[in-house]
Order: structure tokens, then sequence, then C-alpha cells
């Protein structure tokens, strides 16, 4: 019984959390500016980690964590430097 | 703290919680007890040479009290924004930038804050002038700019009881 | 599914609810970048799928593995605090980034620089 509900429940937000992403690309595509490409970015990358971390829940294993943890890291420092670039010109003055 | 000490642990509360990070990701034994305290020394002896101002917390236990009313703010403006979302933008006010004049000057108070705002979906940080401390944010909904110019001051109140 | 099956009924429905809530918030706050229309306004819609959407998720993984006691699960605490503190960062740059851009630009829509008492720190 259980299993049934997880089961639905992570299929469903498994579907939810890649229709986020599709947003988050229509938008990156859409622009109109720079600026809203590199904000869809910032929240691709989180709807992503989420996404990896219900693919963990559904194996049950904590190998999957670790890569949210990479995800989480990786992107946060590409959206400060992407900022960056779009306020100077360049990432390391 | 004795001098000495203070040489040793530059920063008490950093070396702490990069010990907790290190146990966390580890799984608790000895051996990563020792090996993560070595880590977080070396790593927080690191950190003196960038010299960050060092804050100093004067009411440690209004701390849970900002922690509350800050999720309980963050949970209504979800559910705000959320509505506004759904109902394709369409709102009783309108969005638009406040205008904030600040007395709040410890420098991690105004990070702590500014954090606060951003994170609340509804409002956003936008620009501050740390010569006279002039903010500016932006909220999504404006009916009432009073409004948010208060619970800005609520929370700037309970910061500055905090830290300074 | 390995060992799913093994949780009681209530903590599987207790981590469904948080897990719907946290991806339901996520699509919402993409669905926000989508629909509104200016960027200032689009920075707000994110914050969403960070704070609470995120927040949930993380708590229904901890719930989960905790209770089928594959381990004690608080691992998830630090991509929890990770997130809270790094979102705002970046959409404050975000913000600013765009605040530097439309100025530069004479943009009519974004107010004017903050006048400060230091006049110098407004000429350039």
């Amino acid at each position: 019984m259980s299993g049934v509900i997880l089961a639905f429940a992570i299929g469903l937000s498994q579907i939810l959390l890649i229709a986020a992403m599709v947003c988050c690309i229509l938008r990156m595509v859409r622009g109109p500016r720079a600026q809203d490409r590199v904000l869809a970015y910032d929240a691709f990358y989180v709807a992503g980690m989420l996404l990896v971390l219900t693919f963990g829940m559904r194996s049950g294993t904590a190998i999957y964590f670790e890569a949210a943890l990479v995800i989480a890291l990786l992107g946060f420092v590409s959206t400060a430097a992407l900022a960056k670039f779009l306020m100077r010109g360049e990432v390391i003055e | 703290m004795t001098p000495l000490m203070t040489r040793l642990l530059p920063y008490p509360l950093l070396t702490a919680a990069l010990l907790l990070m290190w146990l966390l990701l580890n799984g608790f034994s000895l051996g990563h007890v020792v090996l993560g305290a070595i880590v977080a020394l070396f790593a927080s002896h690191a950190m003196t040479a960038l010299q960050p101002s060092k804050p100093r917390l004067r009411r440690w236990d209004k701390i849970p009290r900002l922690v509350w009313l800050v999720m309980l703010d963050i949970l209504r403006s979800n559910i705000a924004v959320a509505g506004i979302i759904l109902r394709g933008g369409r709102r009783q006010g309108k969005p638009g930038f406040v205008a904030i004049p600040l007395a709040l000057r410890d420098q991690t108070a105004l990070a702590v804050l500014a954090c606060i705002i951003t994170s609340t979906p509804g409002t956003a940080w936008i620009e501050h002038r740390s010569d006279n401390g002039q903010l500016l944010i932006h909220v999504l909904d404006i009916v009432d700019e009073q409004l948010w110019v208060d619970q800005i001051k609520l929370y700037e109140a309970l910061l500055q009881e905090i830290f300074e | 599914m390995s060992g799913a099956a093994g949780l009681p009924v209530w903590v599987a429905l207790i981590v469904a609810g948080f897990l719907l809530l946290g991806a339901g918030l996520t699509f919402l706050g993409a669905l926000g970048m989508l629909r509104l229309k200016t960027f200032y306004e689009r920075v707000h819609a994110p914050t969403l799928g960070t704070t609470w959407g995120a927040g949930a998720i993380l708590i229904a993984s901890i719930i989960h593995f905790s209770v089928l006691g594959s381990r004690l699960a608080l691992h998830e605490i630090l991509i929890t605090a990770f997130v809270l503190v790094t979102t705002p960062v970046t959409l404050m740059l975000l913000a600013r980034a765009a605040l530097y851009r439309d100025r530069a630009e004479d943009n009519q829509h974004v107010p004017p620089r903050l006048k400060g008492d230091n006049p110098a720190r407004d000429a350039h």
C-alpha cells in the first residue's frame, strides 16, 4: 500500500519537476534579455537538483544525494559568475 | 576567551560548522572527527587571511524568534505569490519599487536582512547605499506601500537587537 | 522500489504530501517565470521553488530515508542550508546586474540611482 502511494507521489512530482524544467527552458529560449536567460538557468538547475533527489528516493540509495550536492554547488558558482559577467563584461577583474 | 584560544580558534563558530559539515558528509566515527577537526582548523585559519568583519552577536535568545518569523512570512508570501501566478498575473496592486531608509549599519546584519528580503517571494533586495542607508526593494504586489515599509522595519528592529 | 513497501502507510502519506507540495511549488515558480511580464517581476518567481519548494522535498527525503533506516538521513540539511543561503545571493547579483544594464541604456522603467551623502560615489 505505502509502496503504491510513494510510487504515485514520486512519479507525479517528477512530472511536475520536468514540467518546471521545460518552463525554464522556454524562458531561456525566449529571453528577451540576457538576465532573463540567466534567471531561467538558475531556476533550471534547482529543479534539476530536486529531480535527482526524487530519483534517489525512488531507488532508495544515497548515491544520488552526492550528485545533487555537486549540482547545487556548481549551479551557484556558475550563476554568480554569469551575473558578474553581465555587470562588468568580465568574470575576473 | 583567553588570547591563546583566540589565536588557535579565530572563528569558533566557523570551525564548528565546518566540522559538523564534514561529519554529515562522511558519517560519524572517531577518525573522521579528528580529520574533520584538522581540516576545519586549517580552513578557519585561511579565513583570517580574508579578514572579514567579525560579527558580534548580542542577543542569542532572539534568533529563534527571527527564524520563526521569517519562516512564517516566507510561507505566507509563497501562498500569495502562487495565487498571483495562478491567476495569470492579475492582482489588486501593481509591481513597483519601494525606497526605505534604514538605520541598520552592521554589515552582517545587513547581509542577513538582504537574504531574508530576497528569499521571501514577493520582495527582492535591489540596491543599498552604505553611506546613508537608503535601500531600494522591488515588491511584486503593492497595495499599500506603508505595509511593506513596516514589515522591513520590523525585521530591522529585530536585527538591531541581535547584532548592535 | 527497494524497501519502500516497508514504510508504514501514514509515513508514506506524509512523505507523499511533502513531495507533491515541493514539486508543485517548484513548478508554480517556473510557471510564474514564464508568465510574468517584466524581469523585475520574474525575479520573485524562482524563490517559490527554492524556499518551501526545495525545503518540502528535502523534508520528504529526510523522513523517507530516516524511516527506511538505511542511514540517519541528515545529509539533506546540508543541501537545504546551501540552497537557502545561495539563492538570495544569486538573485541579488542578477537584480543588480539587470538594474545596471537598464540604467546604462537609460531605460525609463527603472528608478534612478539612489542619492547618497557621498557625491564622489555617484560619479562612476
